[in-house]
């Protein structure tokens, strides 16, 4: 009866952890791959020329335009690109030419980010095509795709012409072939895709790239990768870890606040199931004395103890499990959008069943270890008689 | 004479240290045979049950030689010391101390998993020999707090056995039992003695029974005072 409670206890601590993993990492990837539809995990730039003087303030805007105008290219980027795609780090890589030029459509006038690209690769880097709400992903010489709010802001569909001027004079009118949604507003509003050798053209980058686009296999390794990149090629390497780093602390103080918790539950689990083992050691002391009486020794009692926490928190980490199951098949069905579609993606990885498993058991071998300690130590003559 | 089961060489025993220290057996000589059928009796509080434990390497002595199938057993660490009793003692107490959640034949395989570590079928079924031998054939898978007292006594006997122990230390087995059962349980021990040439040391209040034991070792104030073969009345 105390072993039922005690696992049902268990359950609902292993449940909580469980869940609140499966919620929290649904949630944290969700964010991420929402954070990384329109960028890369690691952009590659041309170094600095020389080393940048000390600018006042009110400086900043000025030198910012002066940067602009002088777009360089990555040295040799040809051979860099050949020579990354081996790494086996690097899942994909795409040389662009981007740079600042006007989107301009009857009296409309915006500022856009002009992005040339070769759409197989870059697709592999950040999946355009898939998120086209219109059109095609078609970037053949006087074609663009545009993001949603730049189509709104100018009024232009697919198939309308457009003309993209660049501050030097250069200019050009292309045909939207396709329009899309990239999840996030000011890059829907800003870039225009075009292909590579347009871009080229239009920028003054003729036969250069301004950045090299990279997408991994492992997001956690952006920021060493591209220290690592930067320390063998001499580039500006920027991870997405680093252009969003406020964003990677708040994910970073959420995992640790959830591991807090996780800690307290577990903590707690482990003193349930010490407190009740502590009990059954004192009710059980006669028989605990008989079976020293006989020939159990030290040793087997402890390993009768130990193995009765491990079976509690085995059996609680599996109803656990279920429970956690459960609430997260509920949170399916409640978390959803107002159009029935869900909130975002949970599923519960066998992976994390295993462990918290193994974990709750031996965190009742654990909390069984002092309980398990007192019966082997029980004096039997005293615990015969009493 | 062949080596005797059990030897005891000048034991004594203290209980508390410094002040507080107070000597309970003083000097204990005695020496059990194969097949002897002794009872152990005296004033309560004379140390009997004391002795008991120390015979049934549940506690060490304070000073002096404990034996058992001539092996000395001051020298033996914790471990060895329970191998040892698990395997050449068994205990028949006042209360029975059977596991409650456990049936008949569980708890007399019990001894025999202790010393396997494993359970396995030769010892469900010599624990049903056991139990036919008690006389419980038709109670096997009763759950131990289903049985009656006497049941229960016997059940615990059979258990005492369980082990083919040369030693059999029974704590005043019939203390808790009204007469009929107390008899029926002494027969059986009795029975037990003949059949197997177990070693039986029983402590009893009832000079009836010890009676009926082949001698009378007398405790008195920690010190055996009289310690006589008797012949049996019936
Ligand atoms: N663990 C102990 N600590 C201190 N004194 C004890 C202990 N066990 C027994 N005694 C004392 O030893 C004496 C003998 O006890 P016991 O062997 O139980 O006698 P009997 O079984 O003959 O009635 C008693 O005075 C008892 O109080
Ligand atoms: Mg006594």
């Amino acid at each position: 009866m105390q072993s039922l409670l005690i696992i049902v206890g268990v359950g609902v601590g292993v449940a909580v952890i469980v869940f609140m993993s499966a919620l929290l990492s649904g949630l944290q990837s969700n964010l991420i791959k929402r954070t990384l539809s329109s960028q890369a995990h690691i952009a590659l730039l041309p170094p600095e020329e020389v080393a940048r003087p000390q600018v006042a303030a009110e400086n900043t805007a000025l030198r910012l335009q002066k940067q602009a105008q002088r777009l360089r290219s990555i040295d040799q980027w040809q051979q860099l690109r050949d020579r990354l795609q081996n790494w086996p780090e690097i899942a994909a890589l795409s040389p662009v030419a981007s740079g600042p030029a006007f989107a301009v459509r009857g009296d409309a006038n915006k500022a856009i980010s002009l992005v040339g690209i070769e759409p197989e690769r870059y697709n592999r880097v950040i999946s355009l095509a898939d998120r086209l709400t219109t059109g095609e992903l078609r970037v053949g010489s006087g074609e663009a795709v545009i993001g949603i709010e730049l189509a709104k802001d100018l009024g232009a569909d697919v198939g309308d012409k457009l003309r993209i001027a660049t501050a030097d004079g250069s200019d050009e009118t292309l045909t939207i072939t396709g329009l899309f949604d990239l999840g996030n507003k000011a890059v829907n509003a800003r870039n225009i895709y075009v292909g590579l050798r347009t871009a080229q053209t239009l920028l003054g980058l003729v036969g250069g790239v301004s950045n090299i686009d990279l997408a991994l296999h492992d997001l956690d390794q952006a920021e060493a990768l591209a220290q690592r990149i930067t320390g063998e090629t001499g580039l500006i390497a920027d991870s997405w870890m680093r252009t969003n780093a406020q964003f990677v602390t708040a994910l970073t103080s959420q995992r640790v606040s959830s591991n807090v918790i996780r800690f307290f539950v577990g903590l707690s689990v482990a003193f349930g199931i010490a407190s009740v083992l502590v009990v059954s050691v004192i009710q059980r002391s006669k028989e605990i004395g008989i079976l020293r009486a006989m020939g159990a020794t030290q040793g087997q009692m402890l390993r009768i103890f130990l193995l009765q926490g491990g079976i509690v928190g085995f059996l609680g980490s599996l109803l656990g499990s279920a429970l956690a199951w459960f609430f997260l098949a509920l949170w399916r069905l409640m978390a959803v959008n107002p159009d029935g579609t869900p909130l975002f993606v949970i599923g519960v990885e066998p992976s994390l069943v295993f462990i918290a498993a193994g974990g709750a058991s031996l965190v009742g071998i654990l909390a069984a270890l002092l309980p398990a300690r007192r019966a082997a130590a029980l004096d039997p003559v005293v615990a015969i008689r009493g | 004479m062949a080596d005797p089961v059990l030897q005891l060489s000048a034991i004594r025993k203290s209980y508390g240290s410094g002040e507080t220290e107070s000597e309970i057996l003083h000097g204990i000589n005695l020496r059990l045979e194969k097949g002897e059928f002794a009872a152990l009796i005296g004033p309560s509080g004379s140390g009997k049950s004391t002795l008991l434990n120390l015979i049934g390497l549940l506690d060490r002595p304070s000073s002096g030689q404990l034996f058992i199938d001539t092996q000395e057993t001051g020298l033996l660490d914790d471990t060895h010391l329970t191998r040892l009793r698990g395997q050449r003692i068994g205990f028949v107490f006042q209360h029975h101390h059977l596991i409650p959640a456990f049936t008949a034949q569980e708890n007399v395989a019990m001894p025999l998993l202790v010393a396997r570590g494993h359970p396995d079928a030769a010892m469900f079924l010599k624990a049903g020999e056991l139990l036919d031998q008690v006389g419980l054939a038709d109670r096997k898978q009763y759950l131990a707090n289903r049985l009656s007292g006497g049941q229960q006594q016997r059940v615990a006997i059979a258990r005492a056995l369980a082990m083919d122990p040369s030693l059999v230390l029974a704590d005043e087995p019939t203390g808790n039992l009204d007469t009929h059962a107390a008899d029926e349980v002494f027969k059986l021990l009795r029975t037990v003695n003949r059949q197997l040439q177990t070693t039986f040391l029983i402590v009893t209040h009832d000079p009836r029974l010890a009676k009926r034991c082949d001698r009378i070792i007398e405790l008195v104030d920690g010190q055996i005072v009289a310690d006589a073969p008797n012949t049996p009345d019936a």
